[in-house]
Formats: structure tokens, sequence, C-alpha cells
């Protein structure tokens, strides 16, 4: 099943008081069932808040998250984990240092009182391109690229429709980032997942992209397709120069 | 395959691990001798019966206060039993003492240290000002409070030195599940939809068990301090029973005369908190994660 995700007037501030930080201040945009949108901006921008606030991990968010147009909020905790999983940074800080990769796999399998776990592991496992005899291995015995093929695993089990993916490449290399993109690729003609995509690499943009979120201080400044790219179509002038700073750069190396 | 092979091929992992940090600790020679100290510890209070060349509570007012010679081996003591057998026999009780109090004392500080560490909030401040009210009295001296309270027995010296050595442990828990609350992987297992008490067992626990383990085996040799030092005040084991410290207490009357009375029970306690000293301090590179990957 393909789902659509609609976020409405999402604001959120850390802290109170005089020290407050308003790190979204108001952000809307819908994301159509099966598209995959990226979320681009520097550093600081609040990209990885957004994914944040929609996975729940952080609750305190004013506005609404519709999800098939059901709240986020409303949906019970079983049903959301079922629903949407999310894909982080660093694989070396998103698996647990002291859990072979079944256990890791099989964890999420327990809670939800699934069956067939042996099945599920070794489908899911052949599903990222991993062999099956990694089931018992630690994450300190494999490779950075092996380790997020691991935690796209570990999304995957629960067979959910939604992946948020925080800069899944950023923290690796040039020649596994493109088997990595790739094989998101690849999951998501092969299942239908809607994903949305936190990256600062446009490069990314282009190849995974169906539309994208320029994103300036928490703020969207605007949502191109991914056919702008080249041309530089942008009309906001922040997003006109990303665009150009990013073909430039690309143009030289 | 089913769930059986799954643990059957996770047995020997474990086991594996064992041996490895036996291994490391074979390495260096102080965490060696503090390994056959308590290797010699565990075997002499097993085989009790047999080493012991007498009877420990056989008194004979015949031949009281006798240097070591060759049918005493460390002498006899005011009533003439055999010092040597009493050391022997006093071992059982220093294993029971250290044994009780780390089977409470650790679980106890890592669910208390954990949970406030992982939870935060409202639950962590009401543990830690507990932690804090322990932490403010001499432990010694709230052991002291606690066994006047209980009555002088062996068994409530045990129950005083637990109560008094949770609170590091659980301070020690608490900062390490700090550090990994925002983890990556607890958010992921957060995303699972794991109940915190999921997390805090599975995720959390794991990751502060090297360090609890380390500082529960340098408690060790304070364990064994206090509960001679209880020994000694005449609060914790009681006579006739062999326990380390009341020898030395009984025998600080003879010491003059008598050096061997107080020389031998206070040597092999030396030696036992020396021991877990050192392999604590040996446990310490053997457990750190950042070691793990060299071996």
């Amino acid at each position: 099943m393909t789902v659509s995700v609609e976020t409405r007037n999402l604001s959120i501030t850390f802290g109170h008081g005089p020290t407050a930080l308003k790190v979204l201040p108001d952000v809307s945009f819908l994301v159509e069932p099966g598209e995959c949108f990226g979320l681009v901006g520097e550093s600081g921008s609040g990209k990885s808040t957004i994914l944040r606030c929609i996975s729940m991990l952080t609750d305190f968010w004013k506005g609404d998250v519709l999800i098939n147009g059901k709240s986020v909020r409303d949906m019970p905790l079983i049903e959301r984990c079922r629903t949407l999983q999310m894909v982080f940074q660093d694989p070396y800080g998103s698996l647990h240092p002291r859990q072979s990769v079944r256990t890791v796999l099989s964890e999420p399998l327990r809670i939800h009182k699934l069956s067939d776990h042996e099945d599920r592991m070794q489908k899911v496992l052949t599903d990222v391109g991993l062999p099956v005899s990694f089931l018992d291995r630690f994450p300190h015995q494999l490779s950075g690229g092996q380790r997020q093929r691991v935690a796209i695993a570990r999304a995957l089990i629960l067979e959910p429709s939604l992946l948020l993916l925080d800069e899944p490449t950023s923290a690796l290399d040039v020649s596994v980032q493109a088997e990595i993109l790739n094989l998101l690729q690849r999951l998501r003609e092969l299942h239908g997942f809607t994903y949305i995509m936190v990256t600062h690499d446009l490069a990314v943009v282009d190849h995974m992209c169906d539309r994208f979120a320029v994103m300036l201080r928490g703020e969207i400044t605007e949502i191109l397709p991914r056919e702008a790219i080249p041309g530089c179509e942008a009309t906001h002038p922040y997003s006109r120069e990303l665009i150009g700073a990013s073909l430039e750069y690309e143009g030289h190396a | 395959m089913s769930v059986t092979t799954a643990s059957r091929l996770r047995m020997p992992a474990s086991l594996n691990a064992l041996r490895n940090i036996i291994v490391f600790l074979m390495k260096s020679p102080t965490s060696l001798f503090g390994l056959c100290v308590l290797a010699l510890l565990i075997l002499v209070a097993i085989f009790a019966p047999l080493i012991a060349t007498h009877d420990p509570y056989a008194q004979d007012l015949a031949n009281t206060l006798q240097a070591p010679g060759n049918t005493h081996l460390f002498g006899t003591d005011e009533l003439g039993r055999d010092i040597f057998s009493r050391l022997v026999w006093g071992s059982r009780i220093t294993l029971t003492i250290i044994f009780l109090v780390s089977i409470v004392v650790g679980p106890i500080g890592l669910a208390v240290g954990a949970a406030s560490g992982y939870l935060g909030g409202r639950f962590d401040t009401v543990m830690m000002r507990i932690t804090d009210i322990f932490l403010s009295f001499p432990s010694l001296i709230l052991s002291l409070a606690f066994v006047a309270a209980l009555g002088p027995s062996l068994n409530n010296a045990i129950i005083a030195i637990a109560l008094t050595s949770w609170p590091p442990i659980a301070r020690l828990a608490r900062a390490e599940a700090m550090t990994f609350r925002n983890a990556d992987y607890i958010a992921a297992a957060r995303l699972q939809g794991a109940s915190p008490l999921r997390i805090i067992v599975k995720s959390i626990v794991p990751m502060c068990l090297p360090s609890v383990l380390i500082r529960l085996t340098l408690n060790m040799a304070t364990v064994i301090l206090t509960a001679a030092g209880l020994g000694f005040l005449g609060l914790g084991a009681q006579p006739p029973l062999p326990e380390w410290g009341a020898m030395i207490a009984t025998g600080r009357r003879y010491m003059l005369d008598s050096w061997w009375l107080v020389t031998f029970p206070g040597v092999a306690i030396l030696c036992v908190s020396l021991a877990f000293n050192l392999l604590g301090d040996g446990l310490r590179d053997a457990l750190d994660p950042k070691q793990m990957n060299r071996r």
C-alpha cells in the first residue's frame, strides 16, 4: 500500500521563555503516494527536525501531520511503527554495538508478535543484498555500507509504507553511496514506498527524488520538480544560489 | 532453521567472549596475579575440609598462643585454635559476603541507574536525591547504623553493606545511560515500538554492563574491608565464626607478644582485596569497547 503524507502548519520550538528557539516556524507540504520527496538546505535549516516530528521521535510540535489523511498523533503506536520507519545518517551510530544482526532484525518481529521470524529475516536481508550468513555478525564485523544495508533491513522488516531517510548516504564512501542509492531506488520500485529524504547533496536529489523542497532557516522557500535542477529554474534567490553553487561544483569536479 | 538453532549458534559466541576476556587478563602480570589469588581463594573455600589441618572451632587450652611451627602452620590463638584452619574456613565467609553483596548491589544499582538515566525527568530527580542521601554518609558509619538497628550478625552485616554500596553503581549506570539515550539505535528501537522497559533492558543495560561489572569488581575490595571492619568492631560475624576481621579484633589484645594472631588474617585480607583491585583494573582494559575490535 502506498501512502501520502501531508504536513500542515508544522511548527516546533525548543526551550522555554526568552531562550526559546523556534526551529520550524510553519511548514506545510504534500507528498504524493509513492513519491520520493527531497528536503535540501544548509545545516541547521530544520530538515532532520521535520523527519523527527513526522516520526514522533520529538512529539511536542504543533500543527498536523497526516499520513493517508490520518493524523500520526492519533495512530496507535503499533500501527504507526508499521506505517513509517526511518533510516539514520550514521550507520556507525544507528546499530547497537552489542547486538548481532539477528537480534536487530528479530526484536521488531517480537515486539509486533509476528510469526516466521527466520523467513522474514532471510527475505529482508536478501532484499537489501546481504547474504543470509550475515545474521550472526555484529556491527563491528561489517563495513559502513553493509551496516547501512542492515539499518535499511531493520526499517523494512516491519513492512512500512513510508520511509524517512535522514541523509542515508552522507556518512559513506562515494562508491558505496551509489550502491545504497540504487538499492533504495530498487526497493521503491519493488514495494512502492513513499520516501521523504533529507540530504544536502543535490546530485542525490537529481538521482532519486521526484520533487524537492529547498529549506532556509526552518522555512520552505520553494518546492521544485527534479527537472528544475539542470536548468536552474528556481525562482527564489536562495534556491537559485544553492542550485547554482551545486551545478558549478559538479561542473568543476 | 528454527529458534533452537539460533540459540545454539549464539551460545558459543558468549562463551567465546568469556574466553577472550580471560586470555586478555592473563596477558598482563597484575591481572594474572589477581586472577590467580581469586582462583586460589575459590579453591580453598571449596576444599576447606580437605585443606584445613585442624577443626577451626576446636579449642586446646593447653596450647594457647603457640608460635607458627610444625604442628600449627600459622600458630594458635588465645583459645588454642589453629589459625591456618580458621583462615581456610574464613575464606568461605569472605566469599559468601562478596557473592551476596554483589548479586544484591549489581542488579539494584544497574536497574536504578539505567532507568533514571534513560527516563530522566521526575523519576530521575527522585532516584538521584535518594542516592545523594545514601552517598552523603560515610559507608562504614551507615553500615554501623544499620547493623546497630538490625542487631549484630553476619547476615545483617551483608544487608548493611549492600544498602550502602549500591548508590555509586547507580550513579555510574545513570551516567552511562545518559550518554546512550540519544543514540540513533535507541531512536530506532523507539520507532519499532519498543516499550521503555524493553529499551532499558535490551539496549541500555548491555551498554552499561561492562563499566558496572568493573566497578563491582573494584567494589569487592571495599566490601571485604567493610566486612572486616564490621567484624573488627564486633558488629559483623560473631564468635566463634572464623571471619578474618573478627580474628584480627580478638587477636589485637595479644598483638605485642603474639604477632601471628593479627598478621595472617591481615595478610589474607590484603591479598584478596588487592587481587580484586588488580582484577578490576584488568577488566577495565578487557571490557573497553574500543579494545573489543582489536581482538
